[in-house]
């Protein structure tokens, strides 16, 4: 399929430019409500663009193989997101950004194993280098992402797992990973060629096995270590790290087209990552350090019972709607779990028809993926012109007559403002309990993710709604 | 029905009201009755509730007892309810164990309370009642402004040469009127919701943003001044004084309303101060002739310079009303509204409900409207612990990361910056070219990226992250540049590679899709 007997050969860093340009304006897209699904068709159209051209100009055997399995993946990956609930969003998101590490690690280990000499010693050196560091990305994001799967789609606890001297583990595997890479260069660069087709016969195999394994042990290392509350900020960290995996291996290949989109995707997720950690007023670094939550248990043993609470029933908790005149709904994780966004938007439906002015007001780390609330939302028809963010409403919370808190905790503790040496402090929370009336849905009192005891559950207006979200919505909405 | 065990029980006194022109009386046979019902005997003077249309026979029916003579009232009665404060007559008809509560205005008339409290009574100032929302219901400021924002309209409507409501009839179209109150208060609401119904165009100005919905409310139109930085709410939700840009403001606004507009309706008030002059001689000559002011606030000295305290005049063409008892001229409404808060007020003090008036000091409410007592004056009051609007917390710090990084000291980043820019000159030193313009493209990238990303809308963070992730498949290029390799390991790796990533790109983008076809509006 080689054109370049009919085109030439120049046309394909031209389409790479164009494919560039149509990524960028697909993330330029997506920042905004109104550009987001053009934005979409702008990355689905850059990347058909640079696949053709790649295909065209670069492949010239074994294209049965490459069409069957495009075809392969590609009724996978369709069928995957047609069936996918809403509320797996996360664990989608996480599983995919694992393909991508597995994908660099393969290129990087085929690349490894396809290219020989061609370079003087200088580019032979860097390129060792890129090849290593491209497999080292790739396989850090690869387990990483699936134990984030894991951890989202609760087939592993949520738990931080917290090893004794987990810092200097890490940085022991850290420096294992430098000291095999300067092996792995040393050894590449002394050309031990044996000449046999074999693997071993690639010098530095050896070097690149070991720094896999210890890459891939990082990984589940690092993202075990990061309690479930911050999973948001893991999985767009674990996103940010499938970019940099492809810039590392555009760097290898030498691919600007790699190198750009790779650096878009990994600067991308970097910021993403930012945003949340301040919005959830924690340090990068300690986010991804982990262990937060192990001290919370101690403190929520520490603080105990706080007082009574005061339990509600399905049928008063619709009088109360009905009688308001400003109600916030603040959905959290509880909403995901128990698919109770359709039920919320019938009641925001039939409240706002008896002229009950209803809002959303969305924390930003609500849910385990950032967005994941207004996904939600958007899913059940709620108007999105009626969803806030934290900042838009914290200061409307005085007026409100109801707040309806929907399996949600850590983000309406008070304990973030009033103690500081709440494992949360700092961290800007929905001030609900400043409102009339405060209704939390639950299903226990246990705590949040956090591990944190919440007083807004023991506050003077707060009533508690037990039982599963949308068992008891489905209730209030028969009553109302 | 508790007890009427008659002479025990104290006796409440309802004198007529004496000032020239006060048509209201201090109870009405209807709130007479529960004043009974709270263990009281109530005196009438006869006559005192004819000019708000209250005959002694109905009274009599609702079970007081009609005295011919107020002097016979004013020595049997323990507690005398009254609307205005008393004449020097009536001081001196209180004395020690009496009560007395009416309107006082302590501030303004600190002889007459220096008088009173040498007299030895108790006196309750319904104008001193603290605006808590546990004291709405006594609240009697309250109760005659919504009747003088009411009464304002009334008046205007009648002065004013015009239909309020816009029509187009045989006779021609006519323009509906054009209404601007300022100050947004109780009254100056009440004006809103009248002229409204009428059919008026109504704008209202109050330098107190909080309002704003209020207004809105109401079907009236908020006018704003660019002044975000300042806000006009004082202590209990009263307005303050501005700073002088912003008056500076404000007249602007007002002298081009004013050309606009038909009617204006003030209520600017500030407590303890005279009335803010808001609309100059100036304004009231560029208004359309026919036009009328009405000035609520022509008792502390008007809103408006050429406001003439209790008289209607004419300068420039526009009529100019400045009662001070429009109130008054609703007697039957504004004495039922008043005496419905006299009531609450002596039910809160009457817990026994036996005719036995206590005023217990240490509630807020009673202490705030207690002015004087056995012999010593207790006005001003403390303040009080809860104002009716709590303060708004201070804004939250914006968010904006350069709004943080001002204050930092600059030494981290810059040492930082430059240890990179020395890395990348060591670096320039030793790499070989074609790897420096891969490195060129890719810083280029991420500022791309960091540029593009930083103003996205939280609402929009997942279907970017999986936009993104689907994006980040562009790694099949590695592979589909392998796959044509004559190596068979490479090859099926590159085969599995190209499956995995299309799963990727398929599924990546298509769930994308999904997503944000779910948003709408």
């Amino acid at each position: 399929m080689n054109l370049d007997t009919i085109l030439p050969g120049t046309m394909l860093p031209m389409a790479y430019v164009l494919a560039t340009i149509l990524f960028i304006l697909a993330l330029g897209g997506l920042s905004n409500q109104e550009t987001a699904r053009r934005g979409n068709w702008y990355g689905i159209i850059g990347m058909a663009i640079a696949f053709a051209a790649t295909v065209l100009w670069e492949v010239d055997a074994n294209g049965i193989e490459l069409a069957v399995a495009m075809f392969l993946g590609g009724i996978i990956g369709l069928v995957a997101a047609a069936r996918v609930q809403m509320t797996q969003m996360p664990e989608l998101v996480a599983i995919l950004h694992s393909l991508v590490g597995l994908a660099a690690v393969a290129v990087g280990y085929a690349n490894f194993l396809g290219h020989e000499g061609g370079h003087d010693a200088a580019m032979k050196t860097i390129h060792d280098i890129e090849t290593y560091v491209g497999v080292l990305i790739g396989a850090v994001t690869f387990s990483g992402s699936v134990i984030a799967f894991g951890k989202l789609s609760g087939r592993i606890g949520g738990k931080p797992l917290t090893l004794p001297g987990r810092h200097w583990l890490n940085l022991l595997l850290l420096l294992g990973a430098i000291w095999f890479g300067i092996e792995f260069v040393q050894q590449s660069a002394a050309g031990v060629t044996a000449g046999a087709p074999g693997l071993a016969g690639h010098a530095g195999f050896l070097p690149l096995i070991v720094m896999t394994v210890i890459a891939l042990l990082f990984g589940i290392h690092m993202v075990m270590a990061i309690g479930g509350a911050d999973m948001p900020v893991v999985v767009s960290m674990l996103n940010s790290y499938s970019g940099w995996a492809a810039s590392a291996i555009g760097f290898m290949l030498g691919n600007d087209l790699l190198i750009v989109t790779g650096a878009l995707v990994g600067s991308s997720g970097a910021i993403l990552s930012y945003i949340m950690c301040r919005a959830m007023n924690r340090k990068f670094l300690n986010v991804i350090a982990g262990g937060f939550g192990t001290g919370g248990g101690g403190a929520a043993a520490g603080s105990g019972e706080q007082g009574e609470v005061v339990p509600i029933e399905a049928e008063e908790t619709a009088g109360l709607l009905e009688s308001a005149k400003e109600v916030m709904i603040i959905p959290g994780y509880g909403m995901a779990v128990a698919q109770a966004q359709h039920v919320v938007n019938e009641i925001t439906r039939k409240l706002r028809d008896q002229g009950v002015n209803v809002r959303f007001g969305i924390h930003p780390v609500a849910g385990r993926m950032p967005g994941h609330m207004n996904v939600l939302l958007a899913e059940a028809k709620v108007p999105y012109d009626i969803v806030f963010e934290m900042d838009e409403i914290n200061d409307d919370f005085p007026d409100v007559d109801v707040s309806v808190v929907i399996g949600a905790n850590d983000i309406v503790n008070p304990s973030a403002l009033e103690e500081p040496d709440s494992p949360i402090a700092g961290m800007p929370v929905l001030e609900c309990w400043k409102g009339k009336t405060t209704i939390v849905l639950k299903r226990s009192m246990a705590t949040g993710y956090a591990g944190v005891q919440n007083p807004l559950f023991f506050k003077d207006n707060t009533r508690m709604l037990f039982g599963d979200a949308r068992e008891t919505l489905e209730a209030v909405n028969q009553a109302l | 029905m508790l007890a009427r065990k008659a002479e025990n029980n104290m006796k409440i006194g309802v004198p007529r009201e004496i000032v020239a022109g006060e048509k209201r009386v201090a109870t009405t046979p209807e709130v007479a009755r529960q004043l009974q019902d709270l263990g009281y005997q109530v005196l009438i003077e006869r006559g005192a509730g004819e000019a708000s249309s209250f005959s002694d026979a109905a009274y009599r029916e609702a079970g007081c007892e009609v005295l011919d003579a107020a002097d016979a009232l004013w020595s049997q009665a323990d507690i005398v309810l009254k609307v205005r404060g008393p004449e020097p007559g009536e001081v001196a008809r209180l004395g020690p164990g009496k009560t007395l509560v009416s309107f006082l205005w302590p501030a303004q008339n600190e002889a007459l309370l220096a008088q009173l409290t040498t007299g030895g009574a108790t006196v309750l100032a319904m104008d001193s009642v603290p605006r808590i929302s546990r004291a709405q219901k006594m609240d009697a400021l309250s109760s005659m402004a919504n009747i003088g924002g009411y009464r304002a309209v009334v008046e205007a409507a009648q002065h004013f040469g015009r239909f309020f409501t816009g029509q187009i009839t045989a006779a021609g179209k006519v323009p509906p009127a054009r209404v601007l109150v300022i100050g947004a208060g109780v009254a100056g609401l009440a004006a809103i919701g009248a002229a409204g119904g009428m059919g008026a165009i109504v704008r209202a100005f109050d330098t107190r943003p909080e309002v704003k919905e209020q207004v809105e409310s109401m079907g009236a139109e908020f006018l704003m001044l660019d002044f975000d930085d300042e806000d006009g709410s004082g202590e209990g939700g009263y307005a303050k004084v501005m700073s002088k840009e912003f008056i500076e403001a404000e007249m602007a606004l007002f002298a081009e309303q004013a050309k606009e507009v038909d009617i204006i309706i003030t209520t600017a008030l500030i407590p303890g101060k005279p009335a803010p002059r808001l609309i100059t001689a100036e304004m009231v000559e560029s208004m359309k002739p026919g036009s009328v002011i009405v000035d609520l606030a022509a008792e502390q000295g008007g809103n408006c310079e050429l406001t003439e305290k209790d008289r209607v005049v004419e300068r420039h063409g526009v009529t100019l009303i400045g009662y001070t008892d429009l109130p008054s001229r609703l007697a039957a409404q504004s004495s039922q509204l008043y005496a419905t808060n006299l009531r609450h007020l002596l039910g809160d003090m009457t817990p026994g409900k036996d005719g036995e008036l206590v005023v217990d000091m240490d509630d807020e409410v009673i202490r705030g409207a207690t002015v004087c007592k056995d012999g010593e004056t207790t006005w001003p009051p403390p303040a009080p612990k809860l104002s009716a609007a709590p303060p708004r917390p201070a804004a939250p710090p914006p968010p904006e990361p350069e709004a943080e990084a001002a204050p930092r000291s600059f030494t981290g980043p810059a040492v930082a910056m430059a240890m990179a820019g020395i890395a990348l000159l060591a670096m320039g030193a030793v790499a070989p070219a074609e790897f420096m313009g891969h490195f060129t493209v890719f810083v280029l990238a991420c500022f791309v990226g960091y540029m593009v990303i930083w103003n996205v809308t939280p609402a929009l963070h997942t279907p970017l992250m999986s936009v993104t992730n689907a994006i980040s498949s562009i790694i099949v290029i590695g592979a589909l540049l392998q796959i044509s390799s004559s190596d068979l390991l490479i090859k099926w790796i590159a085969t599995g590679t190209v499956l995995i990533t299309a799963v990727n790109i398929f599924g990546g983008f298509a769930v994308t899709r999904r997503m944000l076809d779910m948003f709408r509006k």
